[in-house]
C-alpha cells in the first residue's frame, strides 16, 4: 500500500513537472523541469530495485538537463526575466494525436490480460547485468559501443565550424594552430 | 578490521552535524591561513567562519530585478543537500548510514547536480557576471568530470564491486592508493573542482566580481560557502574510503581513524587553495581530454590487467 | 503497485512529450519532447521488466533505452547547431529541404 502511495506521488510529480517543460515562460524553467522528470522516474526505477538503471538514470540526466540549459538559452535568447513565448505550431491536431494515444495506451494497459510473473529477480541485479552485458548480451554492448563511436565523430562534423585547413593554413604547415581559443597545450 | 555495517537510521540525523564540524574545521584552517598571510594572529583567523557566520545570518538578502527567485533558491540550498546526501553512503570506521550496492555510483551522481546547482545559482541572480562564473563552472565540468568517472572507477574494478563497503573491504591488505596513485591525484583534484575550490574557483573569482557570489548575500551565500567546503569534507572522506582503507589503522577505533584521515586530506586541499594559481577553464580543456583522460584511462587498464590475472 | 499503475503512468509521460515533439517549433524544445517520450519509455520498460520476467536481459534493454536518449541529444545539438549557425534560425518549419 504503502508503495503504491509513494509511486503515485512521484508519477505525479514527473507528470506536472513534464506537462511543466511546454507550459512554463522561462527556458532555464523548462530544462530543469525536465531534469525534475527524470529524476522522479529514476526514484520509480529504484522501487523497482534497479539501483544502477535508476541511479545512473537520474545522473545522466541532469548532466544533460545542465548541458541542454546552455543550448536552451544560446538558441531561443531569452533572458531570464520571464519573457513569454508560445512558439508552437498545430496545437490542436498535437493535443488531439497526443490524448488518442494515450487513449489507446492506457485502454491497452488495462484491457490486455497480462500474463504471470516468471522467474524471479536475482539477489545482486547489478551483478547479473554486468554478467549479461559480458556473457549472453555482449553482441548488445558490442553494437552499441561503435554507434556510441559514430554519434561522437559525426556529431563533431557537424558541429565544429573549423577544419584543419582553418587552424592550420592551406598548407598545413603553420607551427601553431590558428585558433580562437587557446587550449591549455599551447600546441 | 570487523565488516562495514549499516547503522539505525536514525544516525542520519547525526551525519550532518558531523559534517558541519568537519567542515567548520576546514573553514577555521583557511582563516588560520588567510590570516597567516596577513600577518595576523593565529587565533583571529580561527574564529573567521565563526564572525562570518553569524554576520551573513543577520545581513539583509540583497534583491535584483527580475531574478529567477525559484532557481536562485534552489541552487543556493542545494549544496548544502547534496553533500549531505553524499554522506549517506561515505563509510565512518565500521558503520555507514545506507550501503547500497552501487555507492560509488550514489556518490557520482551527487557531484553531478553540482553542475546544475553551481549553474542555477549563477542563473537566478539576473546578473552578467554572475551568469559568465555559471557558464565557467559547465566549461570546468565537462573537463574534469570524465577523469573523475574513471578515477571512480578504477578502485570499485579491483575490488569486483561498486559497494562502498566492499572497496574498503579490499583494501585490507594493501591500500588502494599503493598501486592507483593516479586514479587518486585525479580524484582528489576533480573533488577541488567540484566543491569550486582553490585553483579551480574561477567562476567566483575576482576578475568577474565574484561570479556565481556577486549577488548572493545573507543566508544564501552562507549556504553557498558552507555548501563548498561541505563537499570538499564529503570528497575527502569517500577518498579515504577509496584510496586509504577506510577505518583501517593501529590503536585507535575506527571511526576515529576515519575522522583522522578525512581531517588530514581536507587540510592539504585547503591548503592547496594558498599554494597554486587559477586554472582557466578554457585551458583546462585541452589538458583534461589530451592527457589526464588517458593517463587515468590508463590507469584504469593496468588495474583491470592486475585484477584479471590475479582472478 | 500494480503493472496496469504504472503503465498508465508511462502512457501519460510519453503522451505529453507527444504533444510536446508534435507542438513545438524550436528543435531543442522537440528535443525535449522526445526526452519525454523516452523517459515514459524507460518507466515502461522497467515495468515490463519487474511485473513480468525479471531476468537480468531486460535491464540489457534499459541500458540500450539510455544509449539512445544520449545519441539523439548529441545529434539533436550538433543538427541544431548547424542550423543556427548556417539559418540564423533553429525552427522545424524552416527546414523543409528533405520535404518531397
Amino acid at each position: 500500500m504503502l508503495s503504491v502511495i509513494v509511486f503515485s506521488a512521484l508519477a505525479v510529480i514527473a507528470l506536472a513537472s513534464g506537462i511543466a517543460v511546454f507550459r512554463v515562460d522561462s527556458m532555464a524553467r523548462a530544462t530543469y523541469a525536465l531534469a525534475v522528470s527524470f529524476v522522479a522516474v529514476g526514484v520509480m526505477l529504484l522501487m523497482f530495485d534497479l539501483d544502477y538503471i535508476g541511479v545512473i538514470t537520474i545522473l545522466m540526466m541532469v548532466m544533460e538537463m545542465a548541458i541542454m540549459a546552455i543550448y536552451m538559452i544560446m538558441f531561443m535568447g531569452m533572458n531570464p526575466a520571464l519573457m513569454p513565448m508560445s512558439m508552437v505550431h498545430n496545437k490542436r491536431w498535437s493535443a488531439i494525436l497526443a490524448v488518442g494515444t494515450f487513449l489507446l495506451l492506457a485502454g491497452g494497459a488495462l484491457l490486455i490480460p497480462w500474463a504471470a510473473r516468471t522467474g524471479s529477480p536475482a539477489a545482486d541485479l547489478t551483478a547479473s547485468l554486468g554478467e549479461a552485458i559480458m556473457g549472453s548480451k555482449m553482441l548488445v554492448m558490442l553494437t552499441v559501443s561503435p554507434i556510441l563511436f559514430a554519434t561522437i565523430v559525426a556529431a563533431l562534423v557537424l558541429a565544429n565550424p573549423r577544419g584543419r585547413y582553418d587552424r592550420w593554413g592551406d598548407e598545413l604547415n603553420r607551427p601553431t594552430p590558428d585558433d580562437p581559443q587557446q587550449g591549455g597545450l599551447g600546441r | 578490521m570487523n565488516d562495514i555495517v549499516e547503522v539505525n537510521p536514525g544516525w542520519a540525523l547525526l551525519a550532518p552535524v558531523v559534517l558541519g564540524l568537519l567542515a567548520l574545521a576546514g573553514a577555521a584552517l583557511n582563516g588560520i591561513l588567510v590570516a597567516r598571510a596577513e600577518g595576523r594572529s593565529f587565533r583571529s583567523g580561527a574564529v573567521i567562519p565563526v564572525l562570518e557566520t553569524a554576520r551573513l545570518m543577520r545581513q539583509r538578502r540583497r534583491t535584483t530585478v527580475a531574478a529567477d527567485v525559484l532557481l536562485w533558491r534552489i541552487g543556493c540550498a542545494g549544496l548544502v543537500v547534496t553533500a549531505v546526501l553524499k554522506t549517506a553512503v561515505i563509510p565512518v570506521g565500521p558503520w555507514v548510514l545506507a550501503d547500497i550496492p552501487v555507492g560509488v555510483v550514489w556518490f557520482n551522481t551527487m557531484d553531478v547536480f553540482v553542475w546544475a546547482l553551481v549553474w542555477l545559482i549563477g542563473w537566478g541572480a539576473n546578473s552578467a557576471h554572475a551568469l559568465v562564473g555559471g557558464y565557467r563552472f559547465l566549461a570546468q565540468a565537462v573537463s574534469y568530470e570524465l577523469p573523475l568517472m574513471f578515477a571512480l572507477v578504477t578502485p570499485a574494478v579491483a575490488a569486483h564491486s561498486l559497494r562502498v563497503s566492499d572497496v574498503v573491504a579490499a583494501q585490507q591488505e594493501l591500500w588502494f592508493i599503493v598501486w592507483m596513485p593516479i586514479a587518486f591525484v585525479v580524484f582528489c583534484l576533480s573533488v577541488v573542482a567540484f566543491s569550486n575550490w582553490g585553483p579551480f574557483a574561477t567562476s567566483a573569482s575576482a576578475d568577474i566580481a565574484g561570479g556565481i557570489l556577486t549577488e548572493v548575500s545573507g543566508v544564501d551565500r552562507l549556504l553557498i560557502l558552507a555548501g563548498r567546503y561541505a563537499l570538499l569534507t564529503t570528497g575527502a572522506a569517500f577518498a579515504v574510503a577509496l584510496f586509504f582503507g577506510g577505518g583501517a589503522g593501529p590503536l585507535l577505533p575506527g571511526w576515529l581513524w576515519t575522522l583522522v584521515k578525512t581531517l588530514l586530506l581536507l587540510a592539504a586541499f585547503v591548503t592547496l587553495r594558498h599554494r597554486l594559481p587559477a586554472v582557466r577553464p578554457e585551458r583546462l580543456a585541452e589538458v583534461a581530454w589530451i592527457i589526464v583522460l588517458p593517463a587515468v584511462l590508463l590507469q584504469t587498464l593496468v588495474v583491470s590487467i592486475v585484477v584479471a590475472v590475479r582472478g | 503497485m500494480t503493472l496496469q499503475l504504472v503503465l498508465i503512468a508511462a502512457a501519460a509521460l510519453f503522451c505529453v512529450g507527444l504533444y510536446g515533439a508534435l507542438s513545438q517549433q524550436v528543435v531543442v524544445m522537440v528535443m525535449m519532447g522526445l526526452e519525454l517520450m523516452l523517459n515514459g519509455v524507460i518507466l515502461a520498460v522497467a515495468a515490463f521488466w519487474w511485473f513480468l520476467t525479471p531476468v537480468p536481459d531486460g535491464q540489457v534493454l534499459l541500458l540500450v533505452v539510455i544509449t539512445a536518449m544520449t545519441v539523439e541529444m548529441a545529434m539533436g545539438f550538433a543538427v541544431a547547431t548547424l542550423l543556427h549557425r548556417s539559418r540564423g534560425s533553429d525552427m522545424t518549419d524552416s527546414a523543409t529541404d528533405l520535404a518531397g
